[in-house]
């Protein structure tokens, strides 16, 4: 039988720690095989990607003529809502792509593949790293699908590519930002079910409590303040102002800091996240025993 | 029963491993010497504490207190280090469902921090080695149940381990799977590799290991090569098939008269077993004591005690009949001590 040969290969010298340790290498290997995974589940990958289409043409067309965007003139309607949505639907899906991380590292949990990493000499919270590089880089297709069904729509980009693509790269960042956020509630997930439910639940406030739905004229007080310094809505804000959509705010009208200045706060949010959010998984990751 | 002033040349030395989970004591106390370049079976039932001694050693569990070494590097302080130089092959295949074999261990091989074109050319080398060849590009989803455990074993050998923890390997297997097994665990021990292997299996730990660990509740209670182990129980067994089952007390005294203790009847199969010395004479004078008796047998084998017996002996019941408790380590999300 074949299977009974020597080996022939000799084990090599060992490779050299790069400079900034091993972290980003392992993270890499890591984040290839859950990528790899994705491409071997195209059914998943399909209806991840309609999702965010149903959520726009819903939208689009059942809200679309209902909701009027502040500055935007009387005739410009539910074109106008459009433009507006569009930013709004792109900050729903990265903020909602948290909830892939938590079912996603709850799973790997579960598995025998853990004990895999844990017994091999990697870097452990590569695991961590590279399940949310691999979350946020299979956002950029769903970004892409998305930015396509916004032109079909009405959606226009007016202020050029490179502020586009620096709106993009914001979205980028805060879904990787969130992700760390969805690991480290997975980590607390007993089982896959759970954490498909309890993934989501944060979701929903975190979403529809800011500015990328409805303008915020329309809330109570308490809630505008919320929704004013909520990450997310000035995350939204600031693609709206790349994009050179309509803002949904009034010229003249002073806003709380984090709508006058959306892109710092949005760096400034994503900085301080991941600030708490690593350590905290990481910890989480290594204290816990797996299966 | 442990050497420490042997400890030096130990592959794994562990002393006083206790593991608590809540209420249950998983480990109390277990001692374990493994020296370099020989098998270790590590041999109990369900609950024994088999799996959590592995996974202290290989660094996936803390010990409450006790310690270990292996390859000399603290399973504690020197984790990373242990790592290095371990293969593991646990009771569940350790690899990526979505990945192909080839991908599987490429991962792992890149884990190891080796480059990546002698990763690759390894992959290829021990899947060709472990019949796997043909699947190497498939999603390892699609493998049987054998092709699994055999890519998990190559996982886990990419990059060499001077020690290499089997978790019950070969639980669930059919029997053409678990002679595959056998066979290549042989040629990794022929080559030098030290082998913790953790059965329930008798004849697997008889088969595949030097020395015989018989562990329950946590703790050891018997060690030796499997002879010794047999010599424990006593001598040999003489086991006859009576033919007329109405004259199976007849011939428990015929046997009686050449056997150590008294004979132990089966009435539902006919089968009267009896331990005696003396070999094949003790056979000679047995068949002549049937005969004048005038019991009539279709049968009769006079053997070594199985390790099954020495199982019976040590711990009062048989290894395979004891029931599963869900190990309490199964339970994720539990915090380590960090003392």
């Amino acid at each position: 039988m074949a299977m009974t040969s020597p080996p022939t290969i000799a084990l090599p010298p060992p490779m050299h720690r790069p400079v900034c340790g091993w972290g980003l290498h392992d993270g890499l290997v890591v984040a290839r095989r859950n990528l790899l995974a994705t491409l071997r589940n195209p059914e998943l990958l399909f209806f991840s990607l309609i999702q965010p289409v149903i959520f726009v043409l819903l939208f689009a067309y059942v809200f679309g003529g209902a909701i009027p965007v502040p500055g935007a003139s009387p005739e410009a309607g539910a074109s106008a809502y459009r433009e507006y949505l569009m930013p709004g639907i792109f900050g729903q899906t990265v903020a909602f792509a948290a909830a892939s991380s938590t079912v996603g590292i709850a799973e790997d949990m579960s598995k025998g593949i853990i004990d895999r990493f844990r017994s091999l000499p990697m870097k452990s919270s590569a695991v961590l790293f590279g399940r949310t590089l691999a979350d946020a880089v299979r956002l950029i297709l769903v970004l892409a699908v998305l930015a396509i069904t916004g032109l079909v729509v009405g959606w226009r980009i007016h202020n050029g590519a490179l502020l586009a693509t620096f709106a993009f790269v914001l979205l980028l960042l805060f879904a990787y930002t969130v992700a760390w956020v969805g690991v480290w509630i997975g980590l607390y997930m007993p089982n896959t079910e759970t954490a498909q439910t309890a993934g989501l639940l944060w979701l929903f406030p975190l979403t529809f409590m800011s500015n990328a739905f409805v303008p915020l004229e329309g809330m109570p007080t308490w809630l505008q303040t919320f929704a004013s310094w909520n990450p997310l809505s000035a995350l939204v804000l600031a693609c709206r102002e790349l994009f050179g959509n309509p803002t949904g705010q009034l010229p003249g009208q002073t806003y709380p800091w984090p709508l006058e200045n959306p892109i710092a706060y949005t760096l400034i949010s994503c900085a301080v996240i991941l600030a708490i959010f690593i350590p905290l998984a990481a910890r989480r990751y290594r204290n816990s025993t797996s299966h | 029963m442990t050497a420490s002033a042997n400890s030096a040349n130990s592959a794994i030395s562990a002393k006083g491993l206790v593991k608590h989970y809540g209420d249950v004591k998983a480990l109390d106390g277990l001692d374990l010497e493994v020296p370099e370049g020989t098998v270790v079976g590590l041999l109990g039932p369900n609950g024994a504490g088999k799996t959590t001694a592995v996974r202290i050693l290989t660094t996936l569990l803390r010990p409450d207190s006790g310690s270990a070494t292996v390859a000399g590097f603290d399973v504690v302080r020197q984790a990373d280090a242990v790592r290095r130089v371990i293969g593991l092959t646990g009771q569940y295949a350790a690899v990526d469902e979505y990945l192909t074999g080839h991908e599987n261990l490429t991962m792992v091989g890149r884990l190891y921090h080796l480059p990546a074109g002698w990763v690759a050319d390894r992959a290829q080398e021990l899947l060709e080695r472990f019949n796997l060849a043909d699947a190497a590009d498939r999603p390892v989803r699609t493998y049987s149940g054998g092709m699994r455990r055999r890519v998990d074993l190559a996982a886990s050998l990419v990059a060499h381990p001077r020690i290499l923890f089997l978790d019950e390997p070969t639980t669930g297997l059919d029997p053409r799977s678990r002679l595959d097994l056998w066979a290549v665990i042989g040629d990794l021990v022929r080559e030098g590799t030290t082998v913790l292997l953790t059965t329930q299996y008798l004849e697997e730990a008889d088969r595949l290991a030097n020395d015989i660990v018989v562990i329950d509740h946590g703790r050891v209670i018997a060690h030796g090569t499997s002879d010794v182990l047999k010599d424990q129980v006593g001598g040999d067994r003489l086991e006859i098939v009576v033919r007329d089952r109405s004259r199976l007390n007849e011939a428990a005294a015929a046997l009686s008269a050449v056997s150590d203790a008294s004979p132990f009847v089966d009435a539902d199969t006919g089968h009267v077993s009896a331990p005696v010395s003396g070999g094949s004479t003790v056979l000679v004078e047995a068949v002549r004591a049937l005969d004048s008796a005038g019991v009539e047998i279709d049968d009769v084998v006079l053997r070594r005690p199985t390790l099954d017996d020495v199982f019976l002996a040590l711990t009062g019941h048989v290894a395979e009949e004891e029931p599963a408790p869900a190990p309490a380590s199964r339970g994720r999300g539990r915090g380590r001590k960090e003392s």
